[in-house]
């Protein structure tokens, strides 16, 4: 049984009227307990319309979503129970802070759950941690951080929410190369210490095949492939053709196959592509 | 929130949409005045039938008016009410405190066809002017103020720019609304004081990113080199055409015509 499962789902906005726009398209796929799935589309492929869906911030125009078997639906005035199992994290995030201390501002999420005091503060202490949130910062405003420091305490709001899964709406957009790093090795952290299933949407084919097993790929409001990050990314020509590239290391891997090296094909990481290559070196006894 | 629709402009291609804005403004305020000096059935119908023509010229769909209309349709009839029940004069139906005169039900017709005159027209401005035309040709009105020290440019500036972020913070209240939904924010039950409370975590964040947009905003004006009205150009220049004539022509017809049927039409009513 998937923990998920999305079926035939389709979302049309401002229906009935002539600005009637179909962004999302029947749908259909299945998310297991401990997946890591990156979703990846041009802009306006419906990836953001999909994700809102799924934790009922946005209802179906058509098709259903199970979460545990359950349609998410059944109970229209249950939904916010759906929205704690499946925490969705927004772009920009950091725009959504609002309380007097960053600690505040983490418990909100699991206030509105109706937690003890006790179990709220030792779960914003533990957010606070998986995020790589400093101590000191939690009595400060939110208001007071850096950008970066706000996007964490942000993302560490619904994380405190211990969501079965967690999706990341673009966690790195307009962050520096460092700072991406960073939060996607402790969203990454996160994933596998947890177990929990994270989706993560984003434009940047190399954070997707760095962390994500499976990859999503929307197009103009169709879902094209979902299968793993590397069967997905050996398909180079037809991601093109939806205005979406593979990750950099897997086009070169991909031409030096092309030029007659017997690499093996779907490369998705710096580390395995230096070691797929002095494997190969070694083997013609040139290294 | 994405129904509240201000600055309803609507685009078309009519001889209102191409008029100076300016002119139209002034008509406008002379075609108010009009309706509410029209004093017996021929001068209120001649007017009536004047708004209408400027209606069928404007080529916006007439769905578009009569949704404007809907709104007031509830102040439309309490003061047609009020005014049936208030006239003066002889009783033709009386029960309880209820007392209808001729006079009372004259009153009645008036108002409504005077109301609904007056959201057409305005209505008819609105939807044929773009807000910054609008703002542009309010500037170039009110410029004689100037002299009196009021600051003309810059309200007209806080004009635009006001209409300019509406959508704007519509959306934004849209996308900040659903993340805190999204962490479990309850925005749709309780009583008014919970409903309230769950406002804040809303307008927070809202005025914060407000404050920061003006901010930036600023700071872009900066860049460019504004400092205020004072010797400013203009990219697009108003200027009068021969059809703002012929539409100045039209409107001075539809006053005298008015006028004359209030004079020989005054023994009617």
């Amino acid at each position: 049984m998937s923990l998920l499962s999305v079926k035939d789902l389709s979302y049309v906005y401002s229906q009935g009227t002539p600005f009637e726009h179909t962004a999302v398209d029947s749908v259909s796929f299945d998310v297991e307990r401990g997946d890591f799935i990156g979703i990846i589309g041009h802009t306006g492929s419906g990836k953001s319309t999909l994700v809102q869906m799924l934790n009922g911030l946005l209802k179906p125009s058509a098709g259903a979503i199970l979460l545990d078997n359950i349609n998410i639906w059944d109970k229209p005035k249950e939904i916010r129970k759906i929205r704690f199992k499946v925490g969705l994290v927004f772009q920009y995030p950091e725009y959504q802070l609002f309380e007097e201390t960053v600690e505040k501002d983490i418990a909100f999420g699991p206030t509105n759950m109706g937690l003890s005091e006790s179990e709220i503060a030792q779960r914003v202490i533990s957010a606070a941690q998986f995020v790589g949130l400093k101590q000191e910062l939690l009595p400060k405003s939110p208001f007071d951080l850096s950008g970066g420091e706000k996007r964490r305490a942000a993302i560490a709001g619904v994380v405190a929410m211990d969501p079965d899964i967690l999706i990341l709406d673009e966690p790195c957009a307009g962050l520096d190369p460092l700072g991406r790093d960073v939060l996607l090795t402790q969203i990454y952290r996160y994933h596998k210490e947890r177990g929990n299933t994270v989706l993560l949407v984003s434009h940047s084919m190399e954070d997707v095949a760095s962390v994500c097993d499976k990859v999503l790929v929307m197009n103009k409001a169709r879902m094209e492939m979902f299968d793993t990050s590397e069967k997905v990314f050996s398909q180079g020509e037809k991601l093109a053709s939806m205005g979406l590239r593979i990750p950099q290391i897997t086009a070169i891997m991909d031409s030096l196959i092309a030029s007659g090296f017997p690499l093996p094909k779907g490369t998705l990481t710096v580390e395995n592509a230096v070691r797929d290559i002095t494997e190969y070196l070694k083997r013609e006894g040139r290294l | 929130m994405r129904d509240i629709t201000l600055g309803q402009y609507f685009p078309a291609d009519s001889v209102l949409h191409r008029l100076d804005p300016r002119v139209k403004i002034v008509s406008l305020i002379a075609y108010i005045a009009l309706i509410f000096c029209t004093f017996n059935y021929c001068s209120l119908a001649f007017a009536a039938v004047s708004v209408l023509t400027i209606v069928l010229l404007s080529k916006v769909p007439l769905k578009m008016y009569l949704k404007s209309l809907k709104v007031i349709i509830i102040i439309v009839i309490i003061t047609s009410l009020l005014n049936l029940f208030y006239g003066t004069g002889e009783p033709i139906f009386q029960w309880w405190i209820i007392k209808v005169t001729w006079a009372g039900i004259h009153n009645a017709i008036f108002v409504c066809i005077r109301i609904v005159c007056l959201i057409l027209l305005s209505s008819a401005l609105t939807f044929t002017t773009s807000p910054t035309d609008l703002t542009d040709a309010l500037e170039r009105l009110m410029k004689p103020l100037k002299l009196l020290r009021i600051p003309v440019h810059e309200i007209a500036m806080m004009m635009t720019i006001a209409l300019r972020f509406v959508p704007t913070l519509l959306e934004e209240t849209d996308k900040i609304m659903a993340a805190q939904k999204a962490r479990g924010a309850d925005m749709e039950s309780g009583n008014l004081i919970k409903r309230v409370k769950a406002l804040v975590p809303v307008l927070v964040p809202l005025f914060v990113s407000a404050f920061r947009r003006a901010y930036e905003l600023a700071v872009a004006m900066e860049c460019r080199c504004y400092h205020g009205g004072d010797g400013r150009t203009r990219m697009k220049q108003l200027h009068m055409q021969v059809r703002d004539i012929w539409s100045v022509v039209f409107t001075l017809v539809v006053i005298a015509g008015v006028v004359l049927l209030n004079i020989f039409f005054h023994y009617v009513v």
